[in-house]
């Protein structure tokens, strides 16, 4: 998990010149930081939520709303974002965890919905689905975020910042609960875990992650519409996951790359590209399940063993 | 309905659009009672029921214009969907029992996305309008008011289907594996009793009630490719207020929120959706497990 995280660094430092267009790597990094924040939730305390564009559209509403309605600045607006985001962790959060398992995915799904429609219907404040337009282009420290690479650098700073935080979190006492609570969740209460708040604390984090990127997405597009609360978007969070490994460090990361450059590729050349997303999708769950990340962890553990046994001649061919 | 400042409604209003809650309460129950089966037995969420429902309504309009007789369509079109959900679960969902509990889920979230698709290249963006076959249209009289053939017979039809179902439940030998295995499918399988071709069974049995609700549907709205995407969350609403695994808490389940959805159009049309989410949040908040306490 160590050297995930800094291979990722100088790797992200030099991913606009490898992607077709700047444009897309900060996509990269927005989709990412949100599939991180949904990957410590599902990959890391085990809890699928089907809900998880709420956050990313409340992180960018609240973000959009204020910076074009109110004329906040920067900062306030991306901390009323995350703000926003945070307490609807809280609520949505609280709810949803009343119930465990697939009906909790069912829940945060109903939740997500429930936003939509309220985006959709108060068309005077949100722009309905015109979206909300008038975020200005914003210099903080005299950068002009509306070059493509300062946005990306911009956004950047705050991805490195966030998955070292992740990182931290994991480390913890707390992150050492998520995972007792995804082994085995009653294990954990025998343990004396209060799981519950263990789940709620999970879903907040990850919630706060997801309204950062909303937060970036309002930002960066200058902006915000409905699509972000739109089921397909709850969706698109989970493919990341799964494509890139769940439960792996730099998962979020490498799916993110996957899904956008595909949908780069394949929206020009194939006009029906989520079928292939859906193809991806079922062939990662039957026959990939570990992602592509997964899969490479578990090729450099069985290499490891492997050399570890050819080692020590006692122990006949590892597997 | 608006005059000056007072929304009047009748009772005459009130009652007709009680009846249209019990029509779309008959293809919610329908729909629920599908999910609640397959998931009650086998803890698999069926995300892609909505596309069984929106193919159901493809395949009955497209068999209408082959054969042109709208019975046997009714009749035929569930089967051949049913036929292709046993092929999925024997195919895709079985290799999955006893992983990770959500990855039916995520795999039929992906089949989701490949139906919508294949019905678009195949049928277009837009959708195909339908007509209500001979016999169903215009009105009949109830004694107490004149109410549309169309949606007294998607009632009549939901309350016969249903009430089939309850009996193959609960009355026959097939149904009496299917109750024992929501309860304990370990302990039905040490009994020597094939479950996994139950199984396969009821998740076609599910996908079938699926699609004919999609049929029963598709002469009144006609049929569009993402039909099934908001009917298969309003479904979910619907279990989980009954009880997920519960038949019973499906059935009423499904006509409250079909009142619900009716009512509130009357008033805030805007509103019906939303209105369901609250019910279901009120639910969740009083109650332990849904209205049939099960699950």
């Amino acid at each position: 998990m160590d050297w995930q995280f800094w291979i990722s660094v100088p790797i992200l430092i030099f991913l606009p010149f490898i992607t077709p267009y700047h444009a897309i790597a900060t996509n990269i990094l927005i989709v990412g930081l949100f599939a991180t924040g949904f990957n410590i939730l599902l990959g890391f305390t085990g809890q699928l939520s089907f809900g998880h564009a709420s956050f990313y559209g409340l992180g960018a509403y609240g973000t959009g709303l204020l910076i074009a309605r109110l004329n906040a600045p920067l900062w306030a607006g991306m901390l009323g974002g995350v703000f926003a985001a945070t307490i609807g962790g809280v609520v949505i959060g609280y709810l949803s965890l009343r119930r465990s398992d697939v009906y909790f995915s069912l829940l945060t799904l109903a939740f997500s919905q429930v936003l939509y429609f309220l985006a959709f219907q108060f068309r005077s404040i949100t722009g309905g689905d015109d979206g909300l337009r008038g975020i200005p282009v914003f210099t903080p420290f005299g950068i002009d975020l509306g070059q493509m690479l300062n946005m990306y650098y911009f956004s950047f700073v705050f991805f490195i910042a966030m998955t070292y935080m992740a990182r931290i979190i994991l480390r913890s006492p707390l992150g050492k609960a998520m995972r007792a609570v995804k082994e085995n969740e009653d294990r954990a209460i025998a343990c004396g875990f209060n799981t519950q708040r263990v789940k709620l604390i999970s879903f907040i984090i990850s919630g706060i992650y997801g309204g950062l990127a909303g937060a970036l997405f309002a930002i960066n597009l200058r902006y915000v519409t409905v699509d972000l609360l739109h089921w397909a978007m709850n969706g698109e969070v989970i493919f990341v996951c799964i494509v890139g490994g769940v439960g792996t460090f730099f998962g979020p990361i490498v799916g993110s790359v996957a899904f956008l450059l595909l949908h780069d590729y394949l929206q020009v050349a194939f006009t029906r590209w989520e079928m292939v997303v859906g193809m991806i999708l079922i062939f990662f769950i039957l026959f990939f399940n570990q992602g592509i990340v997964g899969g490479i962890e578990n090729w450099v553990a069985s290499y490891r063993e492997k050399r570890a046994a050819r080692a020590g001649s006692s122990q006949g061919g590892g597997n | 309905m608006l005059h000056g400042e007072v929304i009047h409604i009748s009772a005459d209003l009130l009652l007709l659009q009680a009846f249209i809650g019990l029509s779309l309460g008959a293809i919610y129950a329908m729909m629920a009672s599908g999910l609640s089966l397959i998931f009650g037995l086998m803890r698999v969420v069926n995300f892609a029921h909505g596309s069984f429902y929106m193919l159901g309504a493809y395949t009955i309009v497209y068999l209408i214009s082959l054969i042109g007789n709208f019975w046997i369509c009714l009749i035929v079109a569930p089967i051949i969907i049913g036929g292709i959900g046993i092929l999925i679960e024997v195919t895709g969902i079985r290799p999955l029992y006893g992983t990770e509990e959500f990855n039916p889920l995520l795999l039929t979230l992906g089949l989701n996305y490949v139906f919508v698709d294949i019905i678009r290249i195949l049928f277009g963006l837009g959708g195909i309008g339908s007509s209500i076959p001979q016999g169903l249209t215009g009105m009949v009289n109830l004694g107490f008011m004149m109410f549309p053939k169309y949606r007294f017979f998607m009632i009549v039809a939901g309350a016969i289907v249903l009430f089939l179902v309850w009996l193959f439940i609960n009355k026959t030998s097939i149904g009496m594996v299917v109750r024992a295995g929501t309860k304990d499918n370990d302990m039905v399988q040490m009994l020597g009793i094939n479950i996994r071709l139950v199984w396969t069974l009821v998740f076609g049995l599910g996908i079938a009630l699926a699609a004919l609700s999609g049929a029963l549907i598709a002469p009144i709205t006609g049929t569009i490719p993402e039909m099934g995407m908001f009917i298969v969350i309003e479904a979910f609403v619907v279990v989980v207020i009954g009880g997920m695994g519960s038949f019973a808490g499906s059935i009423v389940a499904g006509i409250l929120v079909g009142e619900v959805i009716a009512i509130t159009n009357l008033f805030y049309p805007q509103a019906g959706t939303v209105a369901i989410f609250i019910l279901m949040a009120i639910i969740l908040l009083t109650t332990k497990a849904g209205l049939s306490g099960e699950g």
